[in-house]
This record gives structure tokens, C-alpha cells and sequence, in this order.
């Protein structure tokens, strides 16, 4: 019997580490967002589309390549992307109000999961990475950690850490804290908002980028997986409280730990009950957890 | 003489005729109309009422949402659980399902308001996902594959046409009179103002909170009823289509191409839309980029949307605000 019980302790130990370290997908995902709003006050919806878009291409530039080079490439491939597409079309509709930039990226939305339908079929696909995705490291009887989780796991605290320091102790951060308190009096000592709001959208799909290709490599996907990776970063940010950095990568481990303990009670109620765990802290909290702390944001 | 301050003039004042004329062309069609088109006029209804809802939130309520296939699922779910379980009368049930609808919208209001903007509109459809992910596990409804449509089973195939193109007919005279009469009321007045600008609006008085909700439960009867129909003329509510976000998408398209915070405009835009779909519609994925493509255009160049830009404001077939007329400007024309 004593036996029998350690063994149920360990099932349910394994559940919420494995919840735990996919928390840190769900920060990567979300601190782009977060990002991105805390600057602009946009909504990013094309958010997930852009993480899936880079997952697809790095299965393409590593066919000719390899892993590494596919993600080396990828990923300021996604930044210059994000430069780009706020330089030219999201900066014009900045100026038109609320509605223009949830629209144009709800275009972009529809636009990437289409040309990515087109390109790569609906097939579900998934980046290979070797022995890789295979190995563990034993931490217990029955319990071990994967070593992608917990690369996942650590890229998404290395990426918390470095924003963190990027915005709190950089010049260039500290340009996108004065633009995201007040973007006039940012433009009167001289800061090119416009060029801010580029970095912005830039680191925000290089972190998005991040969050896609690892998701790519632990489970298979396809072009409609966008929009359930753009819920999830926003759970994680509205779980972990608006504009904390390390309030998103709470909140992603929380909703990560939710999900997990769900599908372990029953594998349909995972992602139901990551659900369920957004819609209490949206009544009991609305908040978040660790709500702004740091002047980095607002 | 002095100034007169009117809503409408000239040719608007010809134009409820003109709209009973419609109504009554509408109405007689079904004899003379073959059932093919009955049923292409009833999608269309289906994408006008979308439209003209949507837009209600958006437009004139600020709120832009990206969850309401929410009340659309409902509506349709609570079609066929009224019709065909509690065996009302179909029509009754679509009445019921518009009901239903907005009473599952105050209760969800309370959810959704906690979160402004952008946030709003990705909690609409984080909502919509938890109602679809509950509704799957109703095994009474399906589950995961669906439901039929049974009440019509004993009709041929022309009279429950004919009784979906009435219902049809009924729903969207039925809603575009009571927008345009809400949108000529204190609340329209005060939605306006909201459209216009939301914070001087609520220093003037406005209860802006207050009139957001109504807005969002008027709005989620709408897509119940327009649910009830989507239910009607398929015979089938499946999960993964009555909840789909592309109904969202299509929905922002329609209001952002025809003009949205107009009442006219949302309707250009959805039979535009029809059209476009028609066309385009055996290109696949290639459809919804060149949709896209064409919506951020329409962002970036005429944000207005095409109504205004076509009549630039002069015509208004829906009279709901007010203008000044000064004696002179009159005088010289």
C-alpha cells in the first residue's frame, strides 16, 4: 500500500513539473505580447500565427541546412519581420485609433495561417530534433525531466532575465520605457518613436520565434495552431498581471501547471482547466498575480 | 428665418416607401423566385444581420470583439434544443434562442468588461472557446460531432425553404427597424457620442458602462437569432463551425470594407462580401489571404470604410442623426 501511494505522489509530482516546464513556452509566447502592448497599447493577434510561422520555417531552412543554422537564421529573420511590417503598415495605423492595428493584425492572422495552409498542407508536422527530444535526466523513481522541457523551461527564464535587463539597465530600453510612459514627451528629448515601436514588434517576434520553434520541436503542429498559441500567451499574461515581466512568466507557469494537473485527471480537461484557471483569476484577481511592479511598463 | 435642425432631408424623406417596397418584393419572392435563390438570399440575410451587429458593438459600442461566434453556437445549440427537444414551434424557438442569448450575454458581460481593448477582444474569444469546449462535453448535444435539425423533417424540401426564407425575412426586418429605432433613441444618442469619442462622452453623462452592456446583450440576441437560422438553413450545428472565430473574421470584414459606425455601411459590406465569397470562393485558402490583403488595404486607405467614402456623408438611408440646416446655405440652393 505505502508503496502504491508513492507511487500516485510521484504521477501527480511528474503532472505539475511537466506543467512547470511548459509554463515556460507559455512566458516565451507571452512576453512578446506583453511586450508589445506595454509599448504600444496593441494587441498583437496575429501573435501565435507569427511563433508557428517561424516553426514552419525553420523545418525549411534546416532541410537545406541544419537545426542550428535553420534557427539562427529564423530567428532575426522574425525580428527583421517585425521591424518591417511596424515600420511600414502597423506605425500608419497606429495613428487611426484602437481599432486599425486589431484589425490590420487580425488580417496578418488570417493571411499567415492561409499562406502557411497553402505552402505546407494542414498536415500536422513537427521540427525534428534527434535524440534531442528523447533524453532525460532521472531524478527520482518514475520521475524523470526532459531534456527539451527543460530547455524550454530554462529559454523562457533566460528570455524574462534578458528583457528585464534590456529594459531596466540599457539605453535603448530605456528609450521604450519613456515612448510606452508617454510617447509625446519621449518624441521632445529626442527619441524616434517610430523606430521604438519597430524594436518593439521586433523583439516581440524574436521571442515569439523562441516560443514556435520550441514548440515545434516538443509537439506536432499545423497552420491552425496559431490562435491556441495566441490564447494561451494571453492567459499567461492576464494570470501573471498586465505589464509584469515576471508576472508573464508566472502566469505561464501557473496556467502550464493547471493543464497539466488537468489532463493528468483526464487528458480532454488539460487545456479546459487552464481555462478555468484564467476565468477565476479574472473574477477573484483581474489584477493578476504579480501585477506591474517595475517601471518598466504600464 | 433661422436655423432648422433636421434628421434626414430630401430623398430620405422618400425612402421608408421605398424600403416597404422592398420589404414587400422580399416577401412575395419565394413564388416567383426558384429554391436555389431562396436559399442564396437567406445566407445573405444571415451575413446583413452578422454585419449589422457586429457593428452595433464595435462601431458604436467600442467594443471589438472577436468572440461573439459565442452567441452564434448558443443561438443555434438553443434552436434545436427548444425545437427539437422541447418540441416548440421552430419559430418560437428562434424567438426563445434570441432571448436565451442575451440573458447568457449579462452574466458573461461581468466577465468580459474586466478587460479593456485588445484584451477584450482575445477574452471574447477565449470565452467563445471555454463555451465550445463545455458544449462538447453535453453528450444531449453531440458532443464533439454535432447536432441535427429534426423539426423540419416532416416538410418537403420547398416549404421548409420557404420557412426559413420567411423566418429570414421576419429576423432581419425585424432587427435592422429596431437598430434604427435604438440608434434614433436616448441610447443611440449616447452610442453615438461614445463612437465619437468615448471619455468626453462619459464626461457629458453618458453612462458609458452601462450602455456598453446593454449594447452587448441587445447585440448577443442578434447572434442568437442569426444562429437560429445559420441552424435552420444548414440542418446541422456542428462544434467546430457554429463556434469557428472565422465567423469573427468575416464579421470585421464585412463592417471594415462597408463602413464601420454607419448603419448602411455594414449592409454594403455584406453584400459585398456575399459576392466576393461567391467568386472566390473555389480558390481555397487563396480566398481568405486575398480577404485579408483587401481588408488592411481598406484600413490603411479608407478607414472610414466604403459607405462614407461613396456618399461622403450626404446621403443617409437610415436618418438617425441630427443636422443643421442654415437659412442661407438653403436659400442658395
Amino acid at each position: 500500500m505505502p508503496i502504491l501511494e508513492w507511487g500516485r505522489i510521484m504521477v501527480w509530482t511528474n503532472a505539475i513539473i511537466q506543467g512547470l516546464l511548459t509554463g515556460g513556452l507559455y512566458a516565451l509566447l507571452a512576453s512578446g505580447l506583453s511586450l508589445i502592448f506595454g509599448v504600444m497599447r496593441i494587441v498583437n493577434l496575429a501573435h501565435g500565427d507569427f511563433s508557428i510561422l517561424a516553426a514552419y520555417a525553420v523545418i525549411s531552412v534546416a532541410m537545406h541546412t541544419n537545426l542550428i543554422g535553420g534557427i539562427v537564421l529564423v530567428l532575426p529573420v522574425m525580428a527583421l519581420l517585425g521591424y518591417f511590417l511596424q515600420r511600414t503598415l502597423l506605425n500608419k495605423s497606429l495613428a487611426m485609433g484602437v481599432l486599425s492595428p486589431l484589425l490590420i493584425t487580425f488580417a496578418f492572422s488570417i493571411i499567415i495561417q492561409n499562406v502557411l495552409l497553402q505552402v505546407y498542407t494542414a498536415n500536422n508536422k513537427s521540427i525534428l530534433t534527434g535524440r534531442f527530444a528523447s533524453e532525460s535526466i532521472k531524478i527520482a523513481k518514475n520521475l524523470q525531466i526532459g531534456l527539451l522541457p527543460l530547455v524550454t523551461f530554462l529559454a523562457g527564464v533566460i528570455v524574462t532575465i534578458c528583457l528585464h535587463f534590456f529594459l531596466n539597465h540599457s539605453q535603448l530600453g530605456r528609450a521604450l520605457r519613456a515612448t510606452s510612459d508617454d510617447p509625446m514627451a519621449a518624441d521632445l528629448v529626442g527619441i524616434n518613436n517610430r523606430h521604438i515601436y519597430g524594436i518593439a514588434t521586433a523583439i516581440g517576434l524574436f521571442s515569439a520565434g523562441i516560443g514556435g520553434i520550441l514548440f515545434g520541436m516538443r509537439t506536432q503542429f499545423a497552420p491552425s495552431f496559431g490562435p491556441i498559441a495566441l490564447v494561451f500567451a494571453f492567459e499567461a499574461v492576464i494570470i501573471g498581471g498586465l505589464g509584469s515581466l515576471w508576472g508573464t512568466l508566472l502566469g505561464g507557469v501557473v496556467l502550464g501547471i493547471a493543464q497539466g494537473v488537468g489532463s493528468q485527471i483526464q487528458p480532454a480537461y488539460g487545456i479546459l482547466a487552464g481555462h478555468i484557471v484564467f476565468i477565476a483569476v479574472l473574477v477573484l484577481r483581474p489584477q493578476g498575480l504579480l501585477p506591474k511592479q517595475m517601471g518598466a511598463q504600464k | 428665418m433661422s436655423e432648422r435642425v433636421v434628421r434626414g432631408a430630401g430623398v430620405t424623406r422618400a425612402l421608408p416607401f421605398f424600403f416597404a417596397l422592398i420589404v414587400l418584393v422580399l416577401a412575395t419572392l419565394p413564388k416567383y423566385l426558384g429554391v436555389m435563390y431562396q436559399v442564396k438570399f437567406v445566407q445573405a440575410f444571415i451575413l446583413i444581420l452578422l454585419a449589422t451587429m457586429w457593428n452595433l458593438l464595435a462601431g458604436f459600442g467600442g467594443l471589438v470583439s472577436i468572440g461573439q461566434q459565442a452567441f452564434i453556437g448558443i443561438g443555434a445549440y438553443a434552436l434545436v434544443y427548444f425545437a427539437d427537444i422541447l418540441n416548440l414551434n421552430p419559430f418560437i424557438a428562434t424567438l426563445f434562442s434570441g432571448i436565451f442569448c442575451g440573458l447568457c450575454a449579462i452574466p458573461l458581460s461581468f466577465l468580459v468588461f474586466r478587460l479593456a481593448g485588445g484584451y477584450f477582444a482575445i477574452g471574447t474569444w477565449v470565452v467563445a472557446e471555454i463555451i465550445k469546449l463545455f458544449t462538447v462535453q453535453i453528450s444531449a448535444l453531440g458532443g464533439g460531432s454535432g447536432i441535427s435539425l429534426a423539426a423540419f423533417s416532416g416538410m418537403g424540401r420547398e416549404t421548409r425553404i420557404a420557412a426559413v426564407y420567411w423566418s429570414a425575412v421576419v429576423t432581419i426586418v425585424v432587427v435592422l427597424l429596431s437598430t434604427i429605432l435604438l440608434m434614433r433613441s436616448r441610447l443611440g444618442l449616447g452610442l453615438t457620442a461614445m463612437r465619437d469619442d468615448n471619455v468626453a462622452a462619459g464626461v457629458l453623462g453618458v453612462k458609458v458602462m452601462r450602455y456598453r452592456r446593454i449594447v452587448f446583450v441587445v447585440v448577443a440576441m442578434g447572434f442568437g437569432f442569426a444562429g437560429s437560422l445559420i441552424a435552420m438553413s444548414n440542418l446541422r450545428v456542428q462544434p467546430d463551425d457554429i463556434f469557428s472565430v472565422n465567423y469573427s473574421a468575416i464579421m470585421i470584414f464585412m463592417v471594415v470594407i462597408g463602413g464601420l459606425g454607419t448603419i448602411e455601411g455594414p449592409i454594403l459590406g455584406a453584400i459585398l462580401y456575399y459576392f466576393l465569397q461567391d467568386r472566390l470562393r473555389d480558390y481555397g485558402a487563396w480566398y481568405l489571404i486575398v480577404l485579408g490583403i483587401i481588408a488592411i488595404v481598406t484600413v490603411l486607405t479608407a478607414p472610414k470604410g466604403l459607405w462614407p467614402l461613396i456618399t461622403r456623408d450626404r446621403i443617409s438611408l437610415f436618418p438617425t442623426k441630427y443636422r443643421v440646416i442654415s437659412p442661407t446655405k438653403d436659400g442658395a440652393r
